[in-house]
């Protein structure tokens, strides 16, 4: 009798283990693969300044921004918006990792052509890493005629910026980037204002639902252009994203869109109410 | 002596059972077509797991939606981080029963799998028909069929209402082969 049932026990034990279920040996089975981290950032831009974001290899990308005047200088001028700020730009993906850009922007009539590389991704599984690391380089001309007896030479007319971008996605709705940046300016107005200047810029973006986020950025400056008594710059921005656009709405003390300036150009006090409506909005071909 | 010797039948049992009724690949094929007067928009997944019992018809799929490959770059990031949410639902399941599996032959027969397909966290019972075929050594899926994305709650966005079908067609090919553990 005992055998029996030590017997029917061990046929049962046996079945229970051919009846595993089948998913949990596909789970078993699954190779490790190797996931790189996408969408840090939903655009090009977290505000102003550039995020590890690229164009995708082929994609070309229109650009209109738009900065209209400061929001304190009442109603007579509309709160700004009589003034404006424009840039047109044409970004295009040469792979999936490197973005050529060619810009225009109204203020001071200045070109701007950029470079941005994809050096780091952020992976998860196999080769896993935990940040990215983008390289930017830029070149902007200002092409405005200067005022008699203050004529400029064409290399004096232009300024240089790298910067290395530091993204971290650290979950689906938060994430991080972290901005080393060196602008070099061919010109100084006065012998008080630093051809050199470096800065650290602080970006963050957070998911309000699947299609909108919530963007701030900061630079801090170590060096700044007495001459105009420079700030550091700060902007907050709303993204809005619709298929294949990105719609950006921003508040900044910049009116600026181009690195050079907005980081070490910025004059506007934003809690003094010195502050840019804008918005940028691109559309992918 | 008896027991011990029952014992080690019933594990010489399972085991060589094991060594021949399960059917595995992962190398599977599924594909996804949206057809709108706008866009047609593809994404094909080769790296789907799907594995057969043969003695008792049951069937199992696991999909993970990152691998599906989109023509666009921009369309395949939109599809994971704002369709099917891929961070939140990594995969997607199949879990199901071949009907009649033993009429299933060496030439190719129109079979019904009726199981529970899973995606974006939702789950529905579905019905479709493929055409099969088996060996000792294979056994070959394919077809197609049809889901609604509101039946797993993927919202598409009024803007967008017209470059995205609300009936999805599903293809796959799976060609398993014995598994030995």
């Amino acid at each position: 009798m005992k055998k029996i049932f030590l017997t029917l026990f061990l046929i049962l034990a046996s079945l229970q283990l051919s009846s595993q279920d089948l998913l949990d040996i596909l789970e078993l089975e699954a190779p490790v693969t190797e996931n790189i981290v996408s969408a840090t950032f939903k655009g090009t831009r977290i505000v102003n300044g550039h995020s590890i974001e690229n164009r995708k290899n082929k994609e070309l990308e229109f650009i209109i921004s738009h900065r209209f005047g400061r929001i304190n200088t009442g109603f007579e001028e509309l709160f700004g918006l009589d003034q404006a700020n424009i840039r047109f730009a044409l970004e295009y993906g040469l792979t999936d990792d490197l973005t050529a850009g060619l810009g225009r922007s109204s203020f001071e009539k200045t070109y701007d052509g950029y470079l941005k590389y994809s050096l780091l991704k952020q992976k998860t599984g196999a080769n896993a890493f935990p940040f990215a690391v983008s390289l930017f380089g830029s070149i902007a001309a200002k092409s405005q005629k200067a005022i008699a007896g203050n004529e400029r030479t064409f290399a004096e007319s232009l300024f240089y910026v790298g910067q290395v971008l530091i993204a971290k996605k650290v979950n689906s709705s938060l994430s991080i980037q972290v901005t080393p940046t060196y602008v070099h300016r061919n010109l100084a107005t006065i012998a008080a204002d630093p051809h050199d200047i470096f800065a650290l810029g602080f970006g963050t973006r957070v998911k309000l639902s699947k299609r909108v986020s919530l963007n701030a950025e900061y630079y801090q400056q170590f060096q700044k252009l007495t001459s105009v008594n420079a700030r550091n710059s700060l902007a907050f921005g709303v993204d809005i994203e619709t298929g294949g656009h990105v719609f950006q709405i921003i508040l900044s003390n910049a009116i600026t869109m181009v690195e050079k300036s907005f980081i070490t150009e910025t004059t506007g006090n934003f809690f003094g109410g010195d502050i840019h409506l804008g918005f940028n909005l691109s559309r992918t071909f | 002596m008896k027991i011990l010797s029952t014992f080690f039948l019933c594990l010489f049992l399972v085991s060589s059972a094991n060594a021949q009724e399960r059917f595995l690949t992962k190398k599977g094929m599924i594909s996804f077509f949206s057809e709108t007067p706008i866009e047609n928009i593809e994404a094909q997944n080769n790296q789907v797991l799907s594995i057969v019992d043969a003695t008792s018809g049951k069937m199992a799929i696991a999909i993970l939606m990152k691998s599906f490959m989109f023509k666009k770059a921009l369309m395949q990031e939109h599809f994971n981080e704002n369709y099917v949410e891929s961070d939140k639902y990594p995969k997607a399941t199949f879990k199901g029963d071949i009907i009649d599996f033993e009429s299933i032959t060496t030439s190719e027969t129109t079979t019904a799998i009726k199981g529970d397909l899973t995606i974006h966290g939702k789950t529905k019972e579905i019905t479709i028909n493929a055409v099969t075929k088996k060996t000792n050594e294979v056994i070959e899926m394919t077809g197609n069929f049809f889901i609604n994305l509101t039946d797993f709650d993927v919202k598409i966005p009024s803007v967008v209402k017209n470059n995205i079908s609300e009936k999805i067609k599903v293809s796959f090919r799976l060609y398993h082969k014995a598994y030995k553990k």
